[in-house]
């Protein structure tokens, strides 16, 4: 780009505008020295914004980003250091609190982190209960990330509270379940803590029949929406070979056309038994993120409807496992699921006392943040916001 | 309903039968007291501002099946200078303290707070962190304390339900009329700061007393 002279034209500050005519989506933009004063502005801790206490410092040229630091930290809870002074079944209510949407999940990657230490089997029936929560719950974080991300887009209510309304239907059977409807606290190593009632798995197959129907509804409203798809695509193009290299995990690196997914390729639990798709993007964009979601929710539906035809009886929890005082052998054990969000796994070392010495948690939306710079810069303050929606983080697990 | 104290020329209060049956008549009698709280009481304007696991139950107390604006307070501000009420929902750490008190003195008088949630009350399971703050309460004056990991919508619904029942109690005038109603206190809260080791002050001592511990054998 060429700036006129200022001696012979006396403009110092005109600058061409490349692309269309209103100036927006030309990635071509490139900041030049003394071509206009940068702003530095701070988004959050306390913006709405932002999903939580996260803060953004940007750099502004006019409306384009040209520098983006991520500031997080607000919301550190010393999640690992109280998990080693914790015995092993204490810190599973802990982990309910990492991503605070999905506790389900979490439960899950950590059981399996300490079955694996402690050597435990984990019986069919709670396999099959175990991957009927998770997909609930993965619907329950899809369908809130796609109201949060509309709301971010400035569609403001009518998505989310569509969202809302079916979450509360699954937190519903949660509560029924677990007696809580965030903080499940619900898996017990070698299998779970509550044998669903016949009544239970009758109102999960009546949700499930009935998840499409809303799905349909919802996709109607946003997906093939032209403001939806004017704001959102083209948008935070993430390409396949930096999300590989930056540990992206989940959607987001499955938007981005990599087919990727634990449930696939580790084939822990039951999955292994059920016939489901993995639905990768193209453009790898914020509408990507949104559709691959979409996707998967349809897969869920599937899976679900799959493991509550195959459930089979038996106990719920391995009568030779031990919950309490636990004291696994020295060792070191490290258990991954696919969350919602991306691979949560968790890295226990123990050296044969109650407590394990470390404990490590690999939190998905900490590791999908750190690519947050390079999907801003060149957009607008206002794309950010929705480039930040579509990572869908949880503050609770980035800071821990 | 608190009631004027009663003047020798003047006919003493009636009472709430006697209003009620002026009220069967056609008659409406209030005071300008109990009139400007019943408004206020009403539209509590809360910021939109979350902390943590809580603020999830914040929103779910805002969308359709818990509908908060059946209390008139769906009207959640982003701006501090806008909001009524401070509602802290989650952990509140070292690092977050200095924001959370410096948007509670960016708010306009009157204002109110509610701690929802153990965290926000005390620290909750966090409790033993070195980040993390032992309750909100240590700097800014809270109202109500919701107590729950995480509370139910409903409690949080049954906590703005008191709050308002407290802004009806209010009086104007008086030892117990509101802060911003009275000169003779501060108006604005200490914004800690971090420090070497801690935030400094580790709390506020014109609004928190640390309690003293007393030994059984010594009482």
């Amino acid at each position: 780009m060429m700036l006129p002279d200022p001696a012979s034209t006396g403009l110092a500050r005109v600058r061409k505008i490349e692309g269309s005519a209103l100036g927006l989506r030309t990635p071509a933009f490139a900041p030049e020295e003394g071509a206009g004063d940068l702003l530095e502005v701070s988004l959050g801790p306390h913006h709405p914004s932002t999903h939580g206490v996260f803060r953004m410092d940007v750099v502004l040229d006019g409306e384009r980003i040209v520098r983006l630091k991520p500031v997080f930290g607000y919301l550190h809870r010393n999640h690992e250091k109280l998990g080693e002074g914790t015995s092993y079944l204490g810190s599973m209510p802990y982990t309910d609190r990492l991503d605070y949407l999905n506790s389900m999940t979490n439960n899950w990657a950590y059981a399996i982190a300490v079955e694996k230490l402690a050597g435990i089997a984990v019986t069919e029936r709670a396999e099959y209960i175990r991957v009927i929560l998770a997909e609930l719950s993965r619907l329950l974080n899809h369908t809130c990330l796609a109201g949060f991300l509309m709301q971010d887009c400035g569609c403001s209510g009518t998505p989310l509270m569509y969202a809302f309304r079916e979450r509360e239907k699954i937190l519903d059977l949660f509560e029924s379940l677990s007696g809580s409807r965030m903080m499940c606290n619900f898996q017990r190593f070698g299998g779970c803590r509550v044998d669903p009632s016949a009544e239970w798995l009758a109102a999960t197959r009546k949700l499930v029949d009935g998840y499409g129907a809303f799905l349909d509804e919802f996709e109607a409203l946003l997906s093939g929406n032209e403001i939806v798809m004017a704001r959102t695509q083209g948008v935070g193009r993430l390409p396949a070979a930096l999300a590989v290299n930056a540990g992206v995990t989940g959607p987001m690196l499955r938007a981005s056309g990599v087919g990727h997914d634990l449930r696939k390729v580790d084939g822990y639990g039951v999955y292994p038994r059920f016939n489901f798709r993995v639905p990768i993007g193209r453009e790898g964009d914020v509408y990507d993120r949104y559709m691959v979601r979409m996707l998967e929710m349809r897969e869920s539906i599937s899976i679900l409807d799959q493991a509550l035809r195959g459930l089979p009886g038996g106990p719920i929890l391995d009568p030779k496992s031990k919950q309490r005082g636990l004291r696994p052998k020295a060792g070191e054990a490290y258990g991954r699921i696919e969350g919602p969000k991306g691979e949560i796994g968790f890295f226990l070392v123990s050296d044969g006392t109650g407590n394990p010495t470390r404990y490590r948690v690999r939190a998905p939306s900490f590791v999908n943040l750190t690519i947050l710079e390079d999907l801003c810069l060149g957009h607008s303050v206002a794309d950010a916001v929705i480039i930040l929606g579509s990572i869908d983080i949880v503050l609770g697990e980035v800071d821990r | 309903m608190s009631e004027a104290p009663a003047e020798a020329s003047v006919p003493g209060p009636l009472s709430a039968e006697e209003r009620d049956e002026l009220r069967r008549h056609g008659i409406l009698l209030t005071s300008v007291q109990e009139l400007y709280n019943w408004g206020r009481s009403h539209s509590v304007w809360p910021l939109n501002f979350g902390l943590a696991c809580c603020a999830i139950e914040m929103i779910a107390a805002s969308m359709a099946r818990f509908d908060i604006a059946r209390f008139g307070s769906e009207v959640f501000r982003p701006s501090p200078r806008q909001a009524d009420l401070i509602i802290v929902s989650g952990t509140v750490t070292k690092k977050m303290a200095p924001h959370v008190v410096r948007l509670w003195n960016q708010m306009p008088e009157p204002k109110y707070c509610i701690a929802m949630g153990a965290c926000a009350i005390s620290g909750g399971p966090f409790k033993q962190g070195y980040n993390v703050l032992k309750g909100i309460d240590r700097f800014i004056p809270v109202d109500v304390y919701i107590p729950g990991c995480p509370p139910r919508p409903e409690a949080l619904l049954h906590g703005l339900v008191q709050l308002q029942e407290k802004i009806r109690q209010q009086p104007l005038r008086g030892p117990d009329a509101p802060r911003h109603l009275r000169s003779d206190l501060p108006c604005d809260a200490t914004v800690p700061e971090l420090g070497a080791e801690d935030i400094e002050p580790p709390f506020s001592p014109e609004i928190w007393k640390p309690p003293t511990l007393v030994r059984p054998d010594k009482a």
